[in-house]
């Protein structure tokens, strides 16, 4: 049998989309109401009262285009950290899957595929909820989707590769706060990293949500020639992290 | 060809040697039981036969095919059904059974979800989440899960562990009834009856190795003799019996509060109390002999 069976990795993703079905709506719901309450706060609180434009931005639209970035981790490396790890250490479900005929790179690569299509969904409600605080729709933001699905894909294959290093649940607390926390943050969603010492700015310009905050920007406000090495970059990022995470997941799954 | 040969196959983790040059031929059409006492490497063993662990030594054949290999070609011929239930809880019963038949690569998915639910005997409850499913449903959904592509090997790990009585004959009867069918199964158990019920072969295993095999009857008759003698007592009155026995080349086992004197139509001068209780030797009493575990 081939490596990479199409049939294998959609057999795995079937499973993702039955369980899917079941709490489809508390995802959606959250999906909606976070970017709205970050808007209200930052945007619209901080927007009306401290900042008024940043980069010739209204603070809504800068936020609103820069949550798309925070959207898409939260929704690809927090579910693939403890999806992996609840679905191989209590659920047994990865032995289930291995005793059928696929493999831990089918297996690993379906799990990225899905988070990364649902990312590249849920990805863009922020820009969604920013229209209805006044950001203009324009034609680049119907490639926002496939900036968030590559950038998914790389965050969630970190999310795997994690859940098969640790050894307790409550460990994904130290990556929480040294790895996700700061990603977050300096990815110019809610201030210009330009603001920063120069050791953070060389630092957030390896940070790929950075990269993928400045692809949504330039796709809602006009694209860049850069973007093209930006796209490349976390592309790259997606496919190295992919080899780890089937690397750590062999170690794990197979004795 | 058999439908699993292991020669020589060796499993380590760490210090500890799981599987010590385990050699086994299962061959078509047969059901196989591998009984032994916890840790004697009868998971290990299956998990081997999955490609879920690779042999630090040995060779592993499953329907012709190599491990670890072609353990994938291997694992589209067989059905897995596991010791612990790893059902999707809040997914339907026959999501359940249409992703496993999507994994196994079956064309008629549909066909393949009712000929499930019609042998879980789960037609009436298809929609209805795992999770509001009784334990004895659960049980024959995740064996139906592993024959939804209808294979020619059926691996099943302790099938009825945890369960009680009547719900373990039940699976029983339908484990049977793929036997009777020409289905290879192999199945670990550590439960005596099961084995004596439903295997044609079994191998008894312990630390590791097989230690014996052959069909029931042979083993009890190799191992046990005919009969065997329970004998009640005071504990100081069970070891005077004792040391009568074993100084009569007698094996005797411990049997709960009594002794079993195994091979007991061969006792002579009163060796057996009048008043033991007398019985024919079973595969409990050759499961103990060799390995020197308690039955459960």
């Amino acid at each position: 049998m081939r490596r990479l069976e199409p049939a294998a990795i959609g057999g795995v993703m079937s499973r993702e989309v039955a369980n899917f079905r079941t709490f489809w709506k508390s995802n959606t719901f959250s999906s909606v109401l976070e970017p709205v309450i970050y808007l209200l706060a930052f945007g619209l609180g901080l927007g009306s009262t401290i900042v008024n434009r940043v980069d010739g931005l209204s603070y809504v639209e800068y936020v609103g285009t820069g949550m798309v970035a925070t959207a898409v981790i939260f929704s690809s490396a927090l579910p693939a950290m403890f999806g992996t790890f609840v679905k191989e250490r209590f659920q047994r479900t990865y032995d289930a899957i291995l005793a059928a005929p696929v493999d831990v790179e089918e297996l690993v690569t379906a799990e990225m595929l899905w988070i990364g299509l649902r990312s590249g969904f849920y990805g863009c409600f922020p820009l969604l909820v920013s229209m209805f605080f006044g950001l203009d729709p324009a034609p680049g933001m119907l490639l926002v989707p496939f900036f968030a699905f590559f950038t998914a894909l790389g965050f969630a294959a970190f999310g795997i590769a994690v859940a098969a290093s640790v050894v307790k649940i409550d460990q994904f607390n130290y990556v929480t706060t040294l790895f996700i926390t700061p990603l977050f943050l300096v990815a110019g969603t809610f201030f210009p990293i330009d603001q920063l010492p120069q050791g953070l700015r060389i630092a957030a310009q390896l940070n790929p949500l950075h990269q993928l905050v400045e692809l949504v920007r330039h796709a809602c406000f006009g694209f860049e020639a850069t973007d093209l090495l930006r796209l490349a970059g976390l592309m790259s990022f997606a496919v190295v992290l992919w080899r780890v995470a089937v690397h750590r997941m062999e170690k794990r799954l197979i004795d | 060809m058999a439908a699993i040969e292991l020669k020589g196959v060796v499993k380590r983790f760490g210090a500890i040697t799981a599987v010590d040059g385990l050699d086994l031929e299962v061959p078509k059409g047969i059901c196989l039981g591998l009984l032994g006492p916890n840790g004697a490497g009868k998971s290990t063993t299956m998990r081997l036969l999955t490609g879920q662990a690779v042999a630090d030594e040995g060779e592993i054949r499953v329907m012709g095919h190599e491990l670890p290999g072609d353990s994938k070609e291997a694992r589209a011929l067989m059905g897995v059904v596991p010791q612990l239930d790893n059902l999707d809880v809040d997914v339907t019963v026959e999501d359940n059974l249409a992703v496993f038949a999507r994994l196994y690569r079956v064309k008629d998915v549909s066909a393949a979800v009712d000929r499930g639910l019609t042998l879980a005997r789960l037609q009436g409850r298809r929609r209805d989440p795992v999770d509001e499913l009784s334990g004895g449903m659960r049980r024959r959904l995740l064996l139906a899960r592993g024959l939804t592509h209808d294979p020619p090997l059926l691996l099943l790990d302790e099938p009825t562990v945890g369960l009680d009585p009547q719900i373990r004959t039940e699976l029983w009867s339908l484990i049977d009834g793929l036997r009777t069918r020409g289905t290879t199964i192999m199945m670990s158990t550590h439960y005596i009856e099961e084995a004596e019920r439903l295997a044609d072969e079994v191998a008894l295993m312990a630390k590791g190795k097989i230690i014996s095999r052959g069909r029931p009857s042979e083993l009890v008759a190799q191992h046990a003799g005919r009969e065997t003698a329970e004998v009640y007592a005071l504990p100081e009155r069970l070891a005077e019996v004792r040391a009568a026995a074993e100084a009569q080349g007698l094996k005797v086992r411990p049997a709960g509060p009594a002794i079993a004197i195994v091979g007991a139509e061969k006792a002579t001068n009163g060796v057996v109390p009048p008043k033991a209780i007398r019985r024919a030797a079973s595969l409990e009493d050759v499961f103990v002999l060799l390995t020197g575990e308690e039955a459960e």
